[in-house]
């Protein structure tokens, strides 16, 4: 090897060239053991967890699924009435996301595309609602609810879902709607298209893309979300969310970890999988999204 | 869908509409502008309205609680008109563990914002050159950000729990340590380190470990669009010069990634500080960990003191706000002279 070969440049290659698969190697490591972890548990007798703790395998004769149908039972049966909280959740998730897009992708569009009274103001105070402290929105809203007797209620919790969302939807769709060209709505206007016409036919299509992956993105936060949850629904256990279910029931010692992680995985599953149809959706969305004569 | 096809072809033919405009009077351009006015108006309303009625107003009722003396127990007899007074504000500021809980905050959310960007920072670095499968590994890394806080915080208790936690029985097993460690529930803990004693908030410690977890991959998915923005001439350039890997990210990337960087910080920044579920899932705010949010949460809750949950939520927005200015106003004038 010659002199110039040892280098500080040729050093430094060779040090990164063996740092970055170690790098990588540990940050999927980091990034994906509890996911396993939890998963491990959730098959894994309670027994053989306090008994070795460190072990990262079940062999398939040890695998205990009753975990899943202990979870997911009712009371009643003697399980944690997973099934009902999955149901919640989803009337929750389901139902903010079908209402906010409903009055966002109209708003989005008025915002990007027309000329009104206080346009600017309004979209710098949707963009603020992003930044609010929820904990400052949590005492008033929670006086409110209690006053008004909405508190328990799950359509209570979907009208604050929508408020929070709403406002986050607009701000992203808008910025889409911006790259759609005018010009092919200017060309239906001038065909006889009203405004609300040329919005259907020609915007809405060209926007679905990322209107999909906008209703991806709010079912996930309504999926997740945790504080108003608790603060509204926590006396009504037949109302309890699958996030609220699994924060509470984590407190008690009645409950075997492993169910509760037959728990986590139920809740944690359904973000998942729509987390990889979500990445195909967006980065297909804005490929398509360029303009084509 | 089907619609824009069938539509689409009108944009190519701009020869034929351009006598039609011209032909319509002056009157009827601003008739135009007068229904796109009323139609985006109609179009906002709703959203507006809901902003209005669920975000707007309860934060302008939040600063009408603040100044009253409100309790659950009172709730119905209060009125907008009723007795205001600074008492919650002077009751708050002077309470037990509301400073201490103001620097556990601040702490908090420059642990964790600086761990969270630092490890994006490295990830972004460490997948910049393509291989097989990097699409798969980044949207792998993604998965802490977009995983439930429930479950992510039940399972790290769970790995760390003192009795039958994976991370106290490996540490035992094959560190050799003489005690499990009690990470979410011990408020310090002396570590030992060449010979000096030091001493450690381990709760903290662990759950600013936990934030910079869950949000790295925040950190990562930017830097990652800024770094792929940046021009590949720059580098080849420098290595005809002769820089070696680290001169060209200190000089080259680094520079670039600056101002990505700084609006990062003021994100994580202002998320972290009003963070309340991590912190609550994993210590419920015990063992030296109780930030503001989680303070508030339990005023309101547990003792049903609405007026000074309200005042020591006013509080902690209105730091965040000037936190955030003079952040602004420094940076901006350090973006001014560079």
């Amino acid at each position: 090897m010659s002199a110039g070969g040892w280098s500080r440049s040729h050093v430094e290659d060779r040090l990164f060239a063996v740092l970055r698969p170690v790098l990588i190697l540990a940050l999927l490591l980091v990034s994906l053991f509890p996911f396993y972890y939890m998963v491990l548990l959730s098959f894994r007798p309670l027994e053989g967890v306090l008994q070795n703790p460190g072990s990262l395998w079940v062999s398939p004769a040890d695998m205990d699924l009753s975990t899943y149908s202990d979870v997911l039972k009712s009371v009643d049966d003697g399980g944690q009435d997973f099934l009902n909280f999955i149901k919640n959740s989803m009337l929750v998730a389901l139902g903010t996301m079908v209402l906010a897009l409903l009055v966002a992708v109209p708003g989005a569009y008025a915002v990007s595309r027309l000329e009104f009274f206080g346009r600017n103001q309004i979209s710098a105070l949707f963009l603020a609602v992003y930044f609010f402290p929820s904990i400052l929105l949590a005492v008033p809203l929670f006086v409110f609810y209690t006053r008004i007797g909405l508190r328990g209620s799950l359509v209570g919790l979907l009208i604050v879902y929508v408020a929070q969302v709403a406002a986050v939807s607009i701000y992203m769709l808008r910025n889409y709607f911006d790259t759609i060209p005018a010009s092919l709505e200017e060309a239906a206007a001038i065909d006889g298209c009203n405004r609300l016409q040329a919005m259907w036919h020609i915007s809405l299509p060209l926007a679905l893309p990322a209107i999909v992956s906008n209703a991806l993105f709010v079912f996930m936060i309504a999926w997740n979300e945790f504080l108003f949850a608790l603060l509204f629904l926590v006396e009504r256990r037949e109302n309890w969310t699958v996030s609220l279910g699994l924060s509470q029931l984590a407190g008690s010692i009645e409950v075997p970890t492993t169910v509760l992680m037959a728990g986590s995985v139920i809740l944690t599953l359904p973000i998942i999988v729509l987390f990889f149809i979500g990445e195909k959706w967006l980065t297909g969305g804005l490929t398509a999204g360029a303009e084509k004569g | 869908m089907t619609a824009s096809p069938s539509q689409a072809p009108v944009a190519d033919q701009p020869a034929e509409p351009q006598p039609g405009r011209r032909r319509t009077p002056r009157g009827s351009r601003s008739t135009r502008a007068k229904q796109d006015a009323r139609t985006g108006l109609a179009l906002i309303t709703p959203t507006f309205v809901i902003v209005l009625v669920m975000v707007v107003l309860p934060i302008l009722w939040t600063i009408s609680l603040a100044f009253q003396s409100v309790r659950l127990l009172n709730l119905r007899t209060v009125s907008l008109f009723g007795d205001y007074s600074f008492d919650n504000f002077s009751n708050v500021l002077t309470s037990d563990g509301f400073i201490g809980a103001l620097v556990t905050t601040l702490v908090y959310s420059v642990g964790g914002t600086a761990c969270a960007i630092a490890l994006g920072l490295v990830a972004a670095l460490a997948l910049r050159k393509p291989f097989k499968g990097r699409g798969l590994v980044r949207a792998v890394l993604l998965l802490p950000y977009v995983a439930p806080v429930v479950a992510a915080a039940f399972v790290w208790s769970t790995l760390l729990n003192p009795q039958y936690g994976l991370v106290n029985n490996w540490g035992e097993n094959l560190l050799g340590w003489d005690d499990p460690i009690a990470f979410l529930s011990s408020r310090s803990d002396t570590l030992s380190v060449l010979g000096l004693d030091l001493g450690v908030p381990t709760a903290l410690l662990t759950v600013i470990a936990f934030e910079a977890w869950r949000s790295f991959p925040f950190a990562f998915l930017f830097l990652t669009a800024r770094i792929e923005a940046i021009p590949g001439t720059y580098e080849e350039a420098a290595v005809l010069d002769g820089a070696t890997a680290s001169q060209r990210f200190r000089h080259i990337i680094l520079p670039q990634l600056a101002p990505t960087i700084a609006v990062l910080s003021v994100l994580r920044f202002i998320w972290t500080f009003n963070n309340f579920d991590d912190i609550y899932l994993l210590t419920g705010g015990g063992a030296g960990t109780e930030v503001v949010s989680v303070r508030v949460f339990r005023y309101l809750t547990a003792r049903g003191d609405i007026g000074a949950a309200a005042a020591q939520a006013l509080v902690l927005a209105a730091i965040l706000a000037v936190v955030v200015t003079l952040y602004l106003k420094f940076f901006g004038r350090r973006e001014e002279q560079a």
